[in-house]
């Protein structure tokens, strides 16, 4: 059944873009034979649930190539990816960035049914990965990834796609630290309960049990769950710097061992209550404060996205070879949309070479005979062989992570607020106690002690060291609902002392791989179709762009197609012979515009006009570089200055206009500005940003799709919140006055607790009563606060964002 | 008041019992993924032939 007409409102059953009905299968329409076939697939497998559980789960797809996952079955490679291998039985984890919906773990984890060789699979959604359990001996790695991206799912098997875990390991043990104070805590409360009563008359023998068992619920907390801070004050003292465990450690020890003191000498029933508490509040802190985005990677660098291994040519033909061991003068084979590993040259005749992931520049670039091909550079079009220059670790790309900048470590360089304030806190406690303990030691020397370690237990700043994390925990929070993901809560205070932006231009300004696609002049729906059949048949990245930009189905055949290297292509499509390309090839007078691209439509040798194709800036940046005015000190890109006028109009006057901007000059130019004392933002996307965004005080890549890569940042922004950028600034710098009030707040309680502990009036139930009070009370401003102003502060730009998205139909 | 000893003795050994549990259910990895079990438990194994009554009401 074909149809001529678009028929409105048909969605492909698989992947729901619109298309017309000229795909059926099943009466089941479809856009492209790529969907077609994933269906086939399925429903062959009686595997059609797959639709009945979300609404047009699938993907469109592009064409698979068979060869591609074949080197996944070299020896040594295959040891890289395998978790686990024995002759009968092995594991692997695929990272699949297409996952994103329910439809797609029930099929993932139904993959036996594809696959006869594999034995169980399991889905991690937050992840996006999936475990495989399959048998060597009934299938290959090689087929099971074939199979996965005959689906639509393709693994992405990169250099570094193995070092999952460590950072869960972390985590893991701050719970079960956290498990542990809990556990203690609650039962120390419930053996206290008859001193808060005031029974101790009643049974002193009981007592004295309770009290022992206090004692030992409390030794856990202390060298276990406690211990990071006793470690962490340790080493401040090595460094002679007092940060906020200093004086937590102290009151930590003063309440423990005054309460061992207390308990074993017979003379009261301790502060086990209040220390269990104190250390399990502390450990909230720091649990809320170590939200991270598990689906989000901010430590990536060039290994993140190379491929794992490439073709070499050998004296036995193509073998794939860990690219780590590639030499200079080793022949490589790169198919199309595979990456170029290292710097080398190219032996054959011609080659397209887009270098978006290096320098943010969508047009790829075409390289010749005997030119060299940079490391990082992605092929479009047919396989090409080249001869390695470099080594990966020489490579023009990888030098940038030799740089000074990715070896040192980012925190330290950051004087935080919070280690301000302790440092000034410590010394206060330290004077108040040593007047306590003269003034008792003059007038009562037999209570002196008591006294003492009465004031070092009130004065441990709980509440302190919990307005930060729970200021800049909600901070974090407010924001990853906003679309800014940031790497931790640090980021927060660093990014509240922005005083200087820095902006690259494409991908983060304009729009990188998404170019503005318009028609000038007349074609009707067949014309387009064709049009879309002539240009889909050329790898040319112009041809794939129109052809893209074309949402009508078209199938059919090309007769006589040629295409002029640098002219165009033609061919006669029903009858009607088509050409596209430059205006001297279709006979069209050229535009005079440099700074877009062209292509010329002519059928039957007559012009119907042109397509352009313009790189757009994104929505709403205007207004925020107007609110952001002197602070963007300047825009740095890596193109040329074609631009310049465009990027002028956008920009305050005072910015400055930096073109042809390499890897290194970027990141030089931000050091300078670091030099002059400013703290800068950097806001990139490319790797050609990724030494910048590491040496600036804050580092935000911005991407369109969060699965795809993002170079090492210290945040990630989805592209159309750019527009805000400068309300996230400011509502960053609320941060800094809602950490001080919290300051306040705790600083009055430590003040009236002090006056009970200095007139050593400082029982065990006043205690546990001010800690927990002073804590919770801190905790719940700051998060109120944050959530408050981030309501007022944020809400009309969601609204507008929201309008935007209704007005557009995608 | 013996019996209060053995209670509390008795209490605190099961309290020590579920924290142990815990601890083993976060070294075998339950916590790793709260999403994905959510959504596996709904998925039943199909019927051999024909479309089942689950799958309807599930579908759209």
């Amino acid at each position: 059944m074909t149809s001529t007409e678009v028929i409105t409102g048909l969605k492909c059953y698989h992947c729901g873009q619109p298309c017309e009905g000229t795909l059926w299968s099943n009466d089941k329409v479809f856009c492209c034979y790529g969907c077609q076939t994933v269906f086939e697939i399925l429903n062959e497998n009686d595997l059609c649930e797959y639709y009945s559980l979300d609404q047009n789960p699938g993907a469109q797809q592009n064409k698979v190539n068979e060869e591609s996952f074949a080197w996944l079955d070299d020896k040594d490679i295959r040891k890289k990816v395998v978790e686990f291998d024995s002759p009968g039985f092995a594991r692997v984890r695929f990272y699949v960035p297409a996952i994103h919906c329910i439809s797609c773990i029930w099929l993932l984890e139904n993959l036996q049914k594809l696959n006869k060789g594999v034995l169980r699979s399991e889905v991690n959604f937050a992840q996006k990965t999936v475990g495989i359990d399959f048998d060597p001996a009934s299938t290959s790695l090689g087929s099971i990834a074939i199979a996965l991206s005959r689906i639509g799912y393709p693994p992405q098997v990169n250099l570094d796609s193995q070092d999952h875990g460590k950072k869960q390991n972390k985590d893991k043990s701050l719970v079960l630290r956290l498990a542990v104070a809990a556990f203690c805590f609650g039962n120390v409360m419930l053996f206290s309960f008859p001193e808060y009563l005031g029974l101790d008359h009643a049974d002193r023998h009981l007592m004295r049990i309770f009290s022992f068992l206090n004692l030992a619920l409390a030794v856990p907390v202390f060298f276990y769950s406690g211990a990071d801070y006793f470690r962490s004050s340790l080493k401040s003292f090595k460094q002679r710097q007092i940060n906020i465990d200093v004086p937590i450690a102290a009151g930590l020890l003063a309440l423990f061992l005054r309460s061992s003191y207390d308990i074993i000498s017979g003379t009261g029933p301790g502060y086990l209550d209040s220390f269990t508490g104190l250390v399990f509040f502390l450990l909230i802190g720091r649990w809320f404060q170590s939200k991270t985005y598990e689906s989000l990677a901010f430590d990536r660098d060039f290994t993140s996205y190379f491929p794992l291994a490439v073709s070499r040519l050998t004296k036995d033909g193509w073998k794939p070879v860990i690219i780590y061991e590639l030499r200079r003068g080793d022949q490589i084979m790169v198919r199309n949309m595979e990456i170029v590993p290292a710097d080398s040259t190219l032996l054959d005749d011609e080659a397209y070479i887009d270098y978006s992931f290096v320098t943010g520049e969508s047009k790829p670039v075409k390289a010749t005979r005997a030119t060299i091909v940079y490391a990082g550079g992605r092929l479009v079009g047919a396989p090409v062989t080249l001869v390695v220059e470099k080594k990966i670790s020489q490579s023009h790309l990888t030098t940038l992570w030799n740089h000074d900048a990715f070896k040192k470590v980012t925190e330290s360089k950051y004087q935080k607020t919070i280690d301000k304030a302790a440092r000034t806190f410590t010394w206060v406690v330290i004077y108040i106690a040593a007047a306590t303990a003269l003034y008792w030691q003059l007038y009562r020397p037999s209570e002196m002690w008591l006294v003492l370690t009465s004031v070092l237990m009130v004065a441990c700043p709980c509440a302190l060291a919990l307005a930060a994390p729970f200021t800049y925990g909600s901070m974090l929070r407010v924001f990853g609902r906003n679309q800014l993901y940031l790497k931790n809560a640090d980021v927060v205070e660093r990014m509240a002392s922005i005083d200087t932006v820095v902006f690259d231009k494409t991908g983060t300004i304009t729009h990188g791989s998404h170019p503005e696609v318009a028609f000038h002049g007349a074609l009707d729906t067949d014309a387009l179709r064709a049009v879309k059949l002539l240009t889909s048949a050329s790898s040319h990245p112009l041809s794939s762009i129109v052809s893209q930009s074309i949402k009508v189905h078209s199938a059919g055949k090309i007769l006589h197609f040629k295409e002029v290297p640098g002219k165009g292509i033609e061919g006669t499509i029903n009858g009607h012979l088509i050409r596209a390309g430059s205006a001297g090839f279709v006979g069209a007078r050229p535009n005079t515009d440099t700074e877009n691209a062209y292509v010329y439509v002519a059928i039957d040798d007559l012009v119907k006009g042109y397509f352009s194709i313009r790189i757009a800036v994104r929505k709403n940046i205007k207004g925020m570089l107007q609110r952001l005015g002197r602070k963007c000190v300047a825009l740095l890109s890596g193109d040329n200055d074609a631009d310049r006028n465009k990027m002028r109009a956008l920009f305050d006057p005072s910015t400055a206009l930096l073109f042809n901007q390499g890897l290194h000059d970027k990141l030089a130019y931000v050091k300078d500005l670091q030099a002059e004392g400013k703290n800068v933002l950097m806001v990139g996307d490319g790797l050609n940003d990724a030494g910048a965004l590491k040496q600036s005080t804050v580092g935000i890549a911005v991407t369109d799709d969060t699965g795809v890569f993002t170079p090492a940042c210290d945040g990630i922004l989805a592209g159309e919140r750019l527009g805000q950028l400068d309300r996230y600034l400011a509502l960053a710098r609320t941060s800094s006055s809602i950490l001080k009030t919290g300051f306040g707040i705790s600083f009055f309680y430590n003040a009236v607790a002090l006056s009970f502990a200095v007139t050593g009036h400082l029982t065990p139930l006043v205690a546990a009563i001010l800690m927990p009070i002073s804590s919770i009370s801190v905790v719940g401003f700051s998060a109120m606060a944050v959530n408050f102003i981030a309501k007022k502060k944020l809400q009309n730009n969601n609204q507008n964002i929201r309008k935007s998205r209704l007005r557009s139909p995608s | 008041m013996t019996i209060i000893i053995l209670l509390i003795g008795i209490s605190l050994t099961i309290a020590v019992v579920f924290l142990l549990i815990f601890y083993w259910s976060l070294k075998s990895g339950q916590f790793d993924d709260s999403y994905t079990p959510s959504v596996r438990m709904l998925f039943d194994g199909k019927p051999a032939k024909g479309e089942s009554n689950a799958q309807k009401k599930l579908g759209k």
